[in-house]
């Protein structure tokens, strides 16, 4: 469950990427539907933070700790609300540009969560 | 970019660059906090460096984020002092592996951080030089 939620966020991760970065490639801001895209990337994140801390609590252990764990859960969490505020405050392709990368760090973390949690 | 008083320095390209910085402090300062409260004697100078790369990263961040020129020259210097550090740091480690029985958040240019530590300041010397340029 929480291997297939992770592998889901990542690729979630990257399709807002490359749809921002499309956006950006037009020249355009962030547009509401992007921001429903965000929402939904966000959305993953939850459920996945949900069911990392509902395995921890039933006595799982992750490879390299828990601190770790939960601390990248935490950061895959805020890792694209943060950049949608961005690019709130930014209504030009740079806005964009700032969510496709929040995409991008989003994937990675996902990468570094099925690394810590041990596959 | 005609605002009284202090330069934006978060226009355009900038948002991306505090986005980055932001990316980079958090996760400089939270590894650098774990591993030196959980496990600091295995590699205290890993851990001592990746703790002044975030709080590097911090001030440039803060910086940014608040504009103006006097921010913009400090913003300047850190990034020349970050890429400095980038590159002892990671010559150092591949020079000295003995040395980092744990790896930095600067370890091998920033290898593990997809070369971003290395890249960064470099972007960011450029945009906080074009940004005097169109403000002067």
């Amino acid at each position: 469950m929480l291997v297939a939620l992770t592998v889901a966020t990542a690729v979630a991760a990257l399709a807002l990427a490359a749809w921002c970065g499309w956006a950006a490639h037009r020249d355009q801001p962030t547009k509401d539907w992007h921001f429903i895209g965000m929402a939904m990337v966000t959305l993953l994140a939850l459920v996945q933070l949900v069911v990392g801390v509902v395995r921890l609590a039933r006595g799982e252990k992750p490879e390299q700790g828990t601190t770790i764990f939960v601390s990248y859960l935490v950061g895959a969490l805020a890792c694209v609300p943060a950049a949608a505020f961005m690019s709130l405050a930014e209504r030009t392709r740079w806005g964009s540009i700032t969510v496709a990368a929040g995409g991008v760090v989003l994937a990675v973390l996902q990468v570094r969560l099925y690394d810590i949690w041990g596959g | 970019m005609a605002e009284p008083g202090r330069t934006r320095l978060i226009g355009g390209p900038g948002m991306l660059l505090v986005w980055l910085y932001g990316v980079m402090v958090v996760g400089a300062v939270s590894r650098s906090a774990v591993q030196i409260a959980t496990e600091f004697d295995r590699a205290p100078l890993a851990y001592s460096l990746s703790a002044v790369a975030g709080l590097v990263y911090g001030f440039i961040t803060y910086s940014l984020v608040r504009g103006g020129e006097r921010a913009r020259r400090a913003a300047l210097v850190c990034c020349a002092a970050e890429l400095a550090g980038v590159l002892i740091v990671g010559t150092w480690t591949l020079a000295d592996p003995s040395a980092f029985p744990d790896a930095t958040v600067w370890s091998d240019y920033g290898m593990g951080y997809l070369f971003i530590p290395v890249l960064l300041p470099v972007t960011a010397v450029f945009w906080l030089r074009r940004s005097r340029a169109a403000t002067s």
